[in-house]
């Protein structure tokens, strides 16, 4: 085992990724000799060139199209919108056009792509800069959402969304491409939906994504000091989701604390939140507790923010209520 | 320009066949035999068909919501276009599109599109993808002039510019956008202008007159396919029948429809062709015999075939999962 950072993982995956698969290309706005906005694909030019890690300009409704109609001609592009506050001006060709094709053709075509998509708060990047939209794309048949929470799970999920032949929104959090972690020394797939259980525990489900894992995990921590065991199960995509690992955990525990950092309104913490009213109702001990954002635009200054967006306070809060 | 009676009795061909296609098309929505949304292409068929002329099977197009006179002067097939806008199992799309939607990717069509602007970008994608992959492509991107005030539009032409792509843009300018005429939606005369924008050439080129648009789009093709990057040719055309069928068409008056109708992109051709000595009138009338059973035998295969399975719904949204269906 080595050690990567989130961002060296996701760089790797698509290095190695371009050296087995010709098709396989980057498009996004200075994802070139500027490396990207947060340098995740730094220095994969000099490797493979311009015309396969290619600068676009700010056209992110273009960069998603493009990537469709490359993806529909034997291709097999990356994309990168900036931030993924920016995926609204993409929408069409997202929610329209890639995850509609293949039905609408009568499955006579298949579009091998992904987008990438960094999200989340914490830079003090504001109202938009900094939001969570993953509920806008878990909504739209058609499209797989894959949201790792560490360098081993980005650098496995992304060679599988990258030689998946359906389109795959790869969503990143921002504040985790710092984060160093353990990653196997050869490239290893792992497959879309399948959850991975980050702790075991017997007395609550704690259902999180992204960086909310980690403030789960530190959150268990705390409890765990009381005596309260936590089991934190990220279910790494949000689409294939596998209910299994999930339901199998909250049949255990009898209670579940679902934590994500999109604002909690639509959001699809509360699809999950139905899945388990509808699907294993009677195994609940107690209500389904749901944890997110607040219901207001990201604000900038810090006070703020860290009060708008969940902490490790407000998820020991939220398992103590259930207790 | 070197036309061959081939090539010449193929255009009168094509054009034909969409003229029949359409209106039997319009029949068959009247009786309530095609449901759903139809938009007709009678009146443009010379713009389609001058344009496909000069591309192979190889070669790409994105089409619009009007895309039946795309498609079939791409070569697509009449009955399983027929097919699917009857919402038969074998039509196309399997019944999963209908006429917005109608695809054959075999025959690089990618597909009619129910978005407004929405295949622009994705024609640059495939223009991009033939780059990428050293063949000689070209993609075709045909857009109204309604699309040409979507912002695709502009994203699109800059991106296909930057890179040298082998895109040409076809805009069909029908006149309207919808119920409103183009001097009402934006203040130019000529979309043809836009390409000054984009530092690439734009042409403005009579859209019935199917010799002049084969013309153009030619030198559109060839500059793309030799690395010279893309062409925006502004074909001037008109709709006869509404938007869509079942659109009373107040916006318009009939004089204006009629002097257009007196422009007729097909009678034109004929002329061409007799006037030549290319072929006899007798040919011709064959040719448009040979349709009328074509067309007749896609109606038939169409009333024939089955509908879908009802379960089948739920596949084919991914290449690897079906979601859940229903239990009724």
């Amino acid at each position: 085992m080595r050690q990567l950072t989130y961002a060296e993982a996701i760089r790797e995956a698509i290095r190695n990724e371009m050296r087995r698969d010709p098709r396989v290309f980057i498009l996004g706005e200075d994802v070139g000799k500027f490396g990207g906005c947060f340098g995740v694909t730094q220095g994969l030019i000099d490797e493979f060139g311009e015309e396969l890690v290619r600068d676009t300009p700010i056209s992110e409704e273009a960069i998603a199209g493009v990537a469709v109609g490359a993806a529909a001609t034997g291709m097999r592009p990356i994309a990168e919108i900036m931030f993924m506050d920016f995926v609204t001006v993409a929408m069409d060709q997202l929610v329209n056009q890639a995850a509609k094709m293949r039905y609408m053709f009568g499955g006579k075509i298949s579009l091998p792509m992904v987008i990438r998509l960094p999200e989340g708060g914490g830079l003090q990047a504001a109202a938009q800069h900094s939001q969570c939209l993953e509920a806008w794309l878990t909504h739209v048949p058609g499209i797989k959402v894959v949201y790792p929470s560490t360098p081993k799970d980005a650098l496995g999920l992304l060679i599988s969304s990258i030689r998946d032949d359906n389109p795959v929104a790869f969503i990143e959090h921002k504040l985790l491409y710092n984060l160093k972690g353990e990653v196997p020394d050869e490239n290893e797939p792992i497959p879309l939906g399948v959850a991975d259980v980050k702790r075991p525990g017997r007395d609550v489900t704690i259902v999180a994504t992204g960086l909310m894992v980690h403030k789960a995990l530190n959150a268990a921590n705390e409890l765990a000091k009381e005596g309260i065991e936590a089991e934190i199960v990220d279910p790494r995509t949000l689409f294939p989701l596998d209910k299994e690992t999930i339901f199998n955990s909250i049949k255990k525990t009898h209670k579940v604390v679902i934590v994500t950092e999109e604002v909690k309104r639509g959001g699809w913490g509360g699809e999950l939140a139905a899945l388990i009213a509808e699907e294993i109702f009677d195994y609940l001990d107690a209500q389904i507790v749901r944890i997110g954002s607040l219901n207001v635009p990201i604000p900038f200054t810090t006070v703020l923010e860290n009060y708008v967006i969940p902490n490790e306070i407000d998820i020991i809060n939220g398992v103590k209520s259930i207790l | 320009m070197d036309l061959t009676k081939e090539l010449l009795l193929d255009m009168y061909t094509k054009m034909n066949k969409i003229r029949k296609f359409e209106e039997r098309v319009s029949e068959l929505f009247a009786q309530g035999k095609i449901l759903g949304f139809v938009h007709l292409y009678i009146g443009e068929e010379a713009t389609a068909v001058g344009v496909c002329e000069n591309l192979t099977d190889k070669d790409y197009i994105t089409s619009t919501h009007r895309g039946h006179g795309h498609l079939i002067a791409k070569g697509g097939d009449l009955k399983f276009m027929m097919a699917e806008l009857y919402g038969k199992a074998t039509g196309y799309c399997k019944g999963k599109g209908g006429s917005m939607h109608i695809a054959d990717v075999q025959k690089g069509i990618l597909g009619a599109n129910g978005i407004v602007g929405g295949g622009l970008p994705i024609a640059v994608g495939a223009g991009l993808s033939a780059k990428l992959r050293r063949t000689d492509q070209v993609a075709v991107c045909f857009f109204g002039d309604g699309a040409s005030n979507q912002g695709t539009f502009h994203e699109a032409l800059n991106m296909a510019s930057i890179w040298k792509l082998p895109v040409v843009f076809v805009c069909e300018n029908n006149l309207y956008g919808i119920s409103m005429r183009q001097d009402r939606h934006q203040a130019i005369a000529d979309i043809a202008d836009r390409a000054m924008a984009y530092g690439f050439p734009g042409v403005t080129v009579d859209g019935n007159d199917v010799l002049a648009v084969y013309e153009v789009a030619r030198e559109a093709v060839k500059r793309a396919r030799e690395g010279a990057g893309p062409t925006l040719i502004e074909c001037k055309t008109y709709r006869w029948r509404g938007h869509f069928e079942g659109d009373p068409t107040v916006y318009r008056p009939k004089e204006e429809v009629e002097e257009w109708m007196a422009r007729d992109p097909i009678p034109r051709l004929a002329r061409y062709i007799l006037d030549n000595n290319i072929a006899t009138e007798e040919e011709l009338k064959e040719i448009e015999h040979n349709i009328i059973s074509e067309l007749e035998e896609a109606v038939k295969f169409a009333e024939e075939s089955p509908y879908p399975e009802e379960t089948s719904a739920v596949e084919d949204v991914y290449t690897d999962l079906v979601e859940e269906g229903r239990v009724r």
